[in-house]
C-alpha cells in the first residue's frame, strides 16, 4: 500500500516536471522551412541545452519558447508550445507576461546605459513597482543570485558599461531574475566572454537551475557537457537527437549527433 | 573539408601502439610456457629482460593516451577508444608480468624431474594464448560477437585449471618427493588462469568500445 503511494506520487512528480512542452513543432521564414516537426519535453529545474551547427533551427527553436520569433517577419509557426500546459501560441495570450515568465539572455551583454542598480531595477519598475525599500532587496537578491553582488554592491550608481564583459553578462542575468521568471533561455551566453567568464556563467548556471528551468543554445561542445542535463542535436531543422547529457556525449544513438559532437561533421 | 585529421591518425596510431605492444606480450607468454615445457633456462631468462621493453612500451603508450585525453577531449567513441586504450593495456601489462612470473618459476624448476601432472598446463595455456589472440582480434576488427565467445572460452580455463589442481594435490599425495614441483606447479597454473581473466577484460573493453555498455563476462 506505502508502495503503491510512493510510485503513484512519483508518477505525479513525473507529470509535474515537465515545464515546457513542444509538439509538432515547425517554423518557416516566408518559404523557408527553418524546424520541422520538432517534439520535445523541457524538464523544470534541468538545464537542457541545444547544440547543432549553423544554421540547424536551434535558436530559432529557443526563441519560439518565448515567441521572440513573433518579431522577424514572415515568421509562421504551427505545432503546440506548452507552458505549464497552457499553449503560448494561443490566441489572446499575453506575450509580455509571456516573456516575463520566460525570459532571455542574449550572446553579447546587453546592459541598458545607465547605472547597474537602475539596469536591474528596471524590469519592476516597467511592472509598475516603486518602493523603493522592496525595490532595493529585488536588486540586492538578483544581483546575489547572479553571483556578482559582492563586485559591485559599492558602486551600485555607476555606469553598467563600465563592468567588464562577463560582469556585464550576469547583470543581464541578474536583470532578467529581478522580474522572477521561472524559464530561462539563454543564446550563447558566453561566446563573447573570456574564459574564466565563461566558467563564472556556467557555475552560476547550476546555482539557477534549483530555482528555474533553463534552455541554452551553446556551440561550446563541452560547455554542453558542463552544464546540461540533457541535450538535444539539430540538424537542418530537425531534432536528431535528444537525451541524457551523459549518454550522448558518451553512446550517442546517431551517426550524425556522433560525428557532429565529435568535430567529425562537414 | 574533412575535419580532426590529426586526432583521427593519433587515434590510429593509438591502436598501432596498443597491437605491437600486444604482439611483445603474446611473444612473452608463449615463451615462458615454453621455458617450463622444456625446462629452458636460458629462454625464461629472455622473457624475463623482454619485459623491460615491455614496461616501456606501457608507459610510453599510457602516456599518450593521457595526452590524447588532455589536449583533445574526447567524447563519444573518440573517449571509449582512449579509455578502452588505457584498459586494454593495463591488462596486456599485467599478462606480462604473469608471463614473468611462470619463467621465473621455470628458473627454480630447471634442475628437476618433469612430474607427470604437468601435461595439461600446456594444454591449458594454448587455451589460454588462443583467447588473448582472439581478444586482440576482436579488438582489431571490432568483432563483438568474437569478443563474447572469447569470453566464453574462461569456461574451459577453469575447467582446466580444477583439473590441474586436482592432479597436483593427488601427485603430492602420492609422492612427498614432488611437492616443490608441484607446488611451484600450482602456482603456475593460477598464472596462466589470470591470464585468462586478463584476455576476458579485454574483451569487456572491446564491447564498450563498440557498444558504449559495460558487461562483465568472466
Amino acid at each position: 500500500m506505502g508502495r503503491l503511494v510512493a510510485e503513484r506520487l512519483t508518477a505525479a512528480e513525473e507529470a509535474i516536471r515537465i515545464k515546457m512542452e513542444v509538439q509538432g513543432l515547425s517554423v518557416h521564414y516566408g518559404n523557408t522551412p527553418a524546424l520541422s516537426n520538432v517534439n520535445l519535453a523541457v524538464k523544470a529545474n534541468h538545464v537542457t541545452a541545444l547544440i547543432g551547427p549553423s544554421g540547424c533551427g536551434k535558436t530559432t527553436f529557443l526563441r519560439t519558447l518565448n515567441r521572440m520569433n513573433d518579431l522577424i517577419e514572415g515568421v509562421r509557426v504551427t505545432g503546440r508550445v506548452l507552458l505549464d500546459g497552457e499553449d503560448i501560441y494561443r490566441p489572446g495570450t499575453d506575450v509580455v507576461a509571456l516573456r516575463k515568465r520566460v525570459g532571455m539572455v542574449f550572446q553579447r551583454p546587453n546592459p541598458f546605459p545607465m547605472s547597474i542598480y537602475d539596469n536591474v531595477a528596471f524590469g519592476p519598475r516597467i511592472h509598475g513597482l516603486r518602493d523603493r525599500r522592496r525595490l532595493n532587496e529585488i536588486v540586492e537578491k538578483a544581483l546575489r543570485d547572479a553571483a556578482l553582488w559582492d563586485e559591485v554592491k559599492d558602486r551600485l550608481r555607476s555606469s553598467a558599461l563600465g563592468l567588464s564583459g562577463g560582469q556585464q553578462q550576469r547583470l543581464c542575468i541578474a536583470r532578467l531574475l529581478a522580474v522572477e521568471p521561472e524559464v530561462v533561455l539563454m543564446d550563447e551566453p558566453t561566446s563573447a566572454l573570456d574564459p574564466i567568464s565563461m566558467l563564472k556563467i556556467e557555475e552560476l548556471i547550476q546555482d539557477l537551475k534549483a530555482t528555474y528551468t533553463i534552455v541554452i543554445v551553446t556551440h561550446n561542445m563541452q560547455q554542453a557537457a558542463r552544464v546540461s542535463d540533457s541535450t538535444a542535436f539539430f540538424l537542418s531543422g530537425e531534432l536528431v537527437e535528444y537525451g541524457p547529457t551523459d549518454v550522448i556525449f558518451t553512446r550517442p544513438r546517431d551517426r550524425r549527433t556522433e560525428d557532429y559532437i565529435t568535430g567529425r561533421f562537414g | 573539408m574533412p575535419t580532426r585529421q590529426s586526432f583521427d591518425k593519433a587515434l590510429a596510431e593509438l591502436q598501432q601502439d596498443i597491437l605491437r605492444m600486444a604482439s611483445l606480450v603474446e611473444q612473452n607468454i608463449y615463451n615462458a610456457v615454453q621455458s617450463l615445457v622444456n625446462q629452458n633456462a636460458e629462454l625464461a631468462a629472455q622473457v624475463i629482460m623482454g619485459d623491460e621493453d615491455i614496461d616501456r612500451l606501457y608507459w610510453e603508450i599510457e602516456n599518450k593516451c593521457v595526452r590524447l585525453i588532455a589536449t583533445q577531449q574526447p567524447i563519444a567513441r573518440d573517449l571509449r577508444v582512449a579509455i578502452t586504450g588505457i584498459k586494454i593495456l593495463l591488462s596486456l601489462e599485467r599478462m606480462a608480468d604473469h608471463a614473468v612470473d611462470i619463467a621465473r618459476t621455470t628458473m627454480c624448476l630447471c634442475d628437476r624431474p618433469v612430474i607427470g601432472a604437468m601435461e595439461y598446463i600446456p594444454r591449458m595455456a594454448r587455451v589460454v594464448q588462443q583467447m588473448v589472440k582472439d581478444g586482440l582480434d576482436a579488438y582489431v576488427h571490432g568483432d563483438v560477437e568474437k569478443a563474447r565467445i572469447m569470453c566464453g572460452m574462461d569456461d574451459q580455463v577453469d575447467y582446466l585449471f580444477a583439473h590441474i589442481f586436482r592432479d597436483l594435490l593427488q601427485a603430492m599425495r602420492e609422492d612427498p618427493g614432488v611437492i616443490t614441483q608441484a607446488a611451484y606447479l600450482l602456482y603456475v597454473s593460477r598464472y596462466i588462469e589470470r591470464i585468462a581473466d586478463h584476455a576476458t577484460n579485454i574483451g569487456e573493453a572491446v564491447i564498450y568500445l563498440e557498444t558504449g555498455e559495460w558487461r562483465e563476462l568472466n
